[in-house]
């Protein structure tokens, strides 16, 4: 999942889990009669996009236009995008903190939307967890009371609230903290607090709206690797939004990319800078050392050749398909050759320094 | 100076409206209705009020009587309780709160307070204020709070209660009393109940702002935490917004004590209101500062320990704090109330303070002042003359009828008339040519009214001008609104004693706001200006406002004159706060570039900073309005005349209509006043761009 990544699987190699969440042409628009107008004018249209325009040619606001995507069970899936472009509304869909004006969200296949307070009560009491971006964080609890808070509001008994609180500040790095007060724990702290709450019900859902956004950038890479650390100990389906590409790199399975409520793009690192569809998926890859996205499996395959393979000295080591190159790079010093490389025991053929060299190269250009 | 960026102000309303307003005072002196408006026009609103009221009393009064009993009853008690307690038992428990709330500073002044209430001897009539207080602010309290959750839940609620709210808030204090006094009697009850109902308002606006305040991104995350909309409210909703409660039971409390001060006046109980008002009333000036005293320095603690509870720092600080320092306060005022009862049959002076060691310094302050008062007589008069000559009276009355050879030393000839106008028309067209017309037409209104004087002016012209003037600055609505409140007064017959009020009113504003304004300038530019300053602002704003009365009434006696300053020192506050907050909030980047310009610091005064405070300077113009008109009320008892007279009249003759009608009337005017200068200040804000 990240760099440092040379056994695991590879980002793409999910394929055909579970379906967790699933979301089918939702819209949000906001505005005076939003759902009378939506309601009159969808009539008019069969298609999404002047259906989006018309309702903006009314006054309305569209924070989400026809937008589908599913996450599969266990999965990182990232949603980028502009401010304003509608990330935020779309993962409050998920959780119904906002209403959709239309549309569908399955959760593990049951219509989440048909839910009544009752059921959305149980199902954020038990299934869901969220962590937001300035924390949301109870000023006038302490650190064990704000995370037990959810707990709290489920009535469980005070002993068992603390226990399950201090098991979560103990995952969280948190320990010792427990008496103080949101103020008096730095950005960084007070984001491990909102990270242990939404864990603490143990959910399979969790999401996470820009939640480093608001850490500086030292503070925010640690809190990236701590998130990644949790993630391999428990195994969530994961939305997280972030503005930051390099962050969506580090952690994300599969990134989708917002612009103006729209859905651009969705797939995996590596197929968004490779195969941006439009010139704004392209921008936002721009500045991305290509290096740290493509792999050597992706090469490889183009690489599969007979000959080359054979030529290759004994004792050459033979590595995972999901290695991105910057740390292939290294091994080329003593096995300037190259290197062959493999996936879930299938051989995909060799990499050489000639070819990683041709591909940075090439990737350079605009596409 | 930019007239062409606002487009409400349209200049080609104002020759034809000033033309006409012309007219009208041409004719004035021939025409009688344009002068006061005829006896046949006025509605018996006073009369159809008087016969409501009655039935209405007649038919529900057995059932006020009988909730008025059911607080005696807790009321009597707990003053006999506070009584019957050894005043060190009392002090104890007041200091543990102080302590817990503010720290040793504010314990130490605790002590020190209570102290002069025993040592003067009014310990008695203290405590039975006490009782009152402590009965009345849990019951606005409560019905505040039941209020703001039913009308926060409310929208529809909402939209009935806000304006409520704002009516009761500038409905005078003495027109409260008396359907209250109808229905409940006469009574210490009746402090109790005007009280808590007084006391409603502040604690449900803040409550209800403090809950809309709560941050989105709280709300949400206690909605993912699962909360049902009952646990959202109260253990999301209400502990997030409890800063701005505390901030509102800071306000009841003191407004709970404001007006059980002033229900002294019809209760005529033993508490320490009636004192006051019965030392001033007699004209003893060293009895009644010493029981100011009393009344002062009990907002005082009272004020400083309920903001204490609302500091949210040391809330947390005192989450905090072990068990043991939380708990010792409590415990050291425990034992001292268990010794003080158990040792107050051998130690008398626990319950009754000797009468040979108090100590009640009456005659000394009398003497004193005598000796000030003959030997600055001259000097005294000579101020006070030159203020009621050359100030008040001209905007009450006009030049016209001030100049008089008893006052100005002179009569006046037509020629002056005539100098008179030409100066004025030279300075309107000055206006005009340097800056605006807007300030061409604001000189030609001012200089009518100081020549004719608000009660000289014909009503209709008034009329006019006031109501134009507030579409022009806020809009149609608030034209149209005080269209209906000038109307009013016009036809309840209140129109002459209005004007006298509007009068006194606008006095003590502009002096509030060029003073003020000028304090508020220094304040900003300094440091221990302002670190002065501050204390004596919120000590004025914490004050009951009759006790303000006590140090200008011993100087000026009773009279015009002593309620002109005593309304300044309490009006002049939010002009002094606003201005210095104002001025000291003008984004630095814009003084930077001002002075990367090269503009000198009067320049940087005048040309940048006091143009984008503007708007916030109104605002304090605005409350400094408010204050004013609510002061204006008070010191109908040292003698000021106008509507707040006419509550008073009526308030001593049980007469429900007058007062209803003259109190409305009062907040007519606060509400036409307020809804002017925000609508103005709102301007201001879009045309510099700051909404
Ligand atoms: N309650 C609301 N009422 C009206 N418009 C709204 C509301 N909430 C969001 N919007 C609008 O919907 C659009 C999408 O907002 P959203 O908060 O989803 O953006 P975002 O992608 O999360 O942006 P950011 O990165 O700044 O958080 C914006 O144009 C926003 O102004
Ligand atoms: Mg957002």
């Amino acid at each position: 999942m990240s760099t440092t990544n040379t056994t695991g699987d590879s980002k793409d190699a999910i394929t055909g889990s579970d379906v967790k969440i699933s979301c089918r042409s939702v819209w949000k628009v906001y505005g005076d009669n939003a759902d009378a107008k939506f309601q009159a004018l969808s009539k008019h249209h069969t298609n999404a996009n002047p259906l989006r325009q018309s309702l903006i040619d009314e006054g309305l606001i569209v924070a989400a236009a026809d937008v589908s995507f599913d996450v599969r069970a266990g999965e990182i899936f990232i949603i980028m995008g502009l401010s304003g472009s509608g990330k935020s509304t779309m993962v409050r869909c998920l959780s119904r903190l906002v209403e959709p004006t239309s549309g569908e969200v399955l959760l593990d296949g049951e219509d989440l939307l048909s839910a009544n307070d009752k059921e959305l009560i149980k199902i954020r009491r038990h299934r869901m967890g969220m962590v937001f971006q300035n924390f949301g964080l109870m000023p006038h609890l302490t650190v064990l009371e704000n995370i037990g808070f959810p707990l709290k509001l489920q009535g469980r008994s005070s002993q068992d609230r603390q226990a399950r609180a201090k098991e979560v500040i103990k995952l969280v790095g948190l320990a010792g903290r427990e008496d103080s007060f949101p103020r008096e724990l730095s950005g960084g702290q007070q984001q491990r607090v909102g990270i242990a709450r939404s864990l603490a019900v143990e959910p399979d859902v969790w999401l996470l709206d820009e939640p480093f956004s608001a850490l500086d950038p030292l503070i925010r890479r640690q809190m990236q690797d701590e998130f990644l650390r949790l993630q391999s100990l428990l195994n969530k389906t994961i939305v997280f939004i972030t503005h930051d590409f390099l962050e969506a790199l580090r952690l994300a399975d599969r990134i989708a990319i917002m612009k103006d409520g729209q859905l651009v793009q969705v797939g995996t690192p590596t197929e968004l800078v490779l195969n941006p569809v439009n010139d704004y998926v392209a921008e936002f890859t721009k500045d991305v050392p290509r290096d740290r996205v493509i792999t050597v499996g992706e090469l490889a395959i183009d690489a599969a050749n007979e000959n080359l393979s054979k030529q290759l000295p004994e004792g050459t080591p033979t590595i995972n398909g999901g290695t991105t190159l910057d740390s292939v790079m290294p091994l080329f010093e003593s096995h300037p050759h190259g290197v062959s490389v493999e996936h879930k025991g299938e051989n995909l053929g060799v990499v050489t320094p000639a070819m990683v060299i041709k591909a940075l190269a090439q990737q350079q250009q605009p596409a | 100076m930019s007239s062409n960026t606002a487009s409400r102000y349209s200049f080609w309303i104002w020759p034809p409206l000033l033309a006409v307003c012309a007219l009208m005072i041409w004719f004035a002196p021939s025409v009688s209705w344009l002068r006061t408006p005829p006896a046949s026009w006025s509605l018996p609103v006073v009369d159809i009020t008087n016969q409501v009221t009655d039935v209405f009393v007649g038919f529900a009064k057995p059932f006020f009587r009988a909730i008025g009993e059911l607080f005696a009853y807790p009321m009597e008690a707990l003053q006999s309780l506070l009584q019957w307690l050894p005043w060190p038992a009392t002090v104890a428990i007041f200091t543990a709160f102080a302590w817990v709330a503010a720290g040793w500073k504010l314990s130490l002044f605790t002590v020190f307070a209570l102290m002069y209430m025993v040592v003067t001897g009014y310990w008695a009539p203290s405590m039975n204020t006490l009782g009152t207080v402590l009965i009345s602010v849990p019951l606005a309290l409560a019905i505040g709070f039941g209020l703001a959750v039913i009308t926060y839940s409310s929208p529809k609620v909402n939209r009935i209660v806000q304006p409520m709210l704002d009516f009761m808030q500038t409905v005078p204090t003495f027109a409260y009393l008396i359907p209250i006094m109808l229905l409940f009697g006469f009574g210490p009850v009746v402090g109790v109940i005007a009280s808590a109902i007084y006391a409603c308002p502040p604690m449900v606006r803040n409550m209800i702002v403090g809950l809309q305040q709560v941050p989105a991104d709280i709300i949400e995350s206690g909605r993912m935490s699962g909360a049902t909309p009952a646990q959202l409210f109260w253990q999301v909703r209400v502990p997030n917004a409890m800063s701005t409660i505390m901030v509102g039971v800071n306000q009841a409390t003191m407004a709970a004590l404001s007006m059980v001060i002033i229900a002294a006046i019809i209760g005529s109980s033993a508490d320490i209101g009636w004192e006051v008002l019965n030392q001033m009333r007699k004209a003893r000036f060293g009895e009644s500062l010493i029981a100011g005293l009393v009344i002062a320095l009990f907002a005082m603690v009272l004020d400083r320990i309920s903001l204490g509870f609302s500091d949210r720092s040391r809330a947390v600080a005192r989450q905090h704090a072990s068990v043991l320092v939380r708990s010792a306060p409590w415990a050291i005022a425990l034992s001292v109330v268990v010794l003080c009862v158990a040792f107050a049959p051998q130690i008398t002076w626990f319950s009754v303070w000797p009468e040979g060691w108090v100590f009640y310094p009456a005659d000394s302050i009398n003497a004193a002042l005598q000796y000030v008062t003959k030997e600055y007589a001259d000097f005294m008069k000579g101020i006070k003359n030159s203020a009621l000559f050359y100030f008040l009276l001209p905007i009450r009355i006009g030049f016209v009828k001030a100049i008089s050879p008893f006052s100005w030393g002179f009569a006046l000839e037509p020629w002056m008339m005539h100098a008179y106008a030409l100066g004025a028309g030279v300075l309107s067209l000055l206006g005009a040519w340097r800056f605006s017309w807007r300030i061409a037409v604001g000189v030609i209104i001012i200089a009518t009214i100081l020549w004719f004087g608000m009660t000289g002016i014909p009503w209709a012209v008034f009329i006019l001008v006031v109501s134009t003037l507030a579409w022009q600055v806020a809009g149609v609505r608030v034209g149209l609104m005080s269209l209906f409140a000038w109307l009013f007064m016009v036809v309840t017959g209140i129109w002459d004693q209005a004007m006298v009020s509007v009068a006194m009113c606008l006095a003590a504003v502009l002096v509030c706001l060029l003073l003020g304004g000028a304090l508020g300038v220094w304040a900003s530019r300094s440091d221990r200006v302002s670190s002065f300053i501050r204390p004596i602002n919120d000590t004025l704003q914490s004050m009951p406002l009759f006790v303000i009365l006590i140090p200008f009434l011993m100087f000026f006696q009773i009279g015009e004159f002593t309620s002109f300053l005593a309304i300044i020192a309490y009006a002049i506050v939010p002009c002094i706060r606003y201005t210095e907050h104002g001025l000291r909030n003008v984004p630095e980047t814009t003084v930077e570039a001002a002075v990367a310009m090269g503009s000198t610091p009067r320049q940087l005064l005048w040309n940048v900073k006091l143009p984008l405070a503007l708007p916030q300077i109104m605002l304090g113009l605005n409350q400094c309005v408010m204050f004013a008109l609510a002061m204006l009320v008070i010191t109908a008892l040292v003698g000021s005349k106008g509507l707040g007279q006419s509550v008073y009249i009526a308030l001593s003759n049980s007469n429900a209509g007058q007062g209803l009608v003259a109190g409305f009337g009062m907040a007519f005017i606060a509400i036409v006043a307020d809804r002017i200068l925000q609508g103005w200040s709102l301007t201001r804000q879009k045309e510099l761009g700051l909404v």
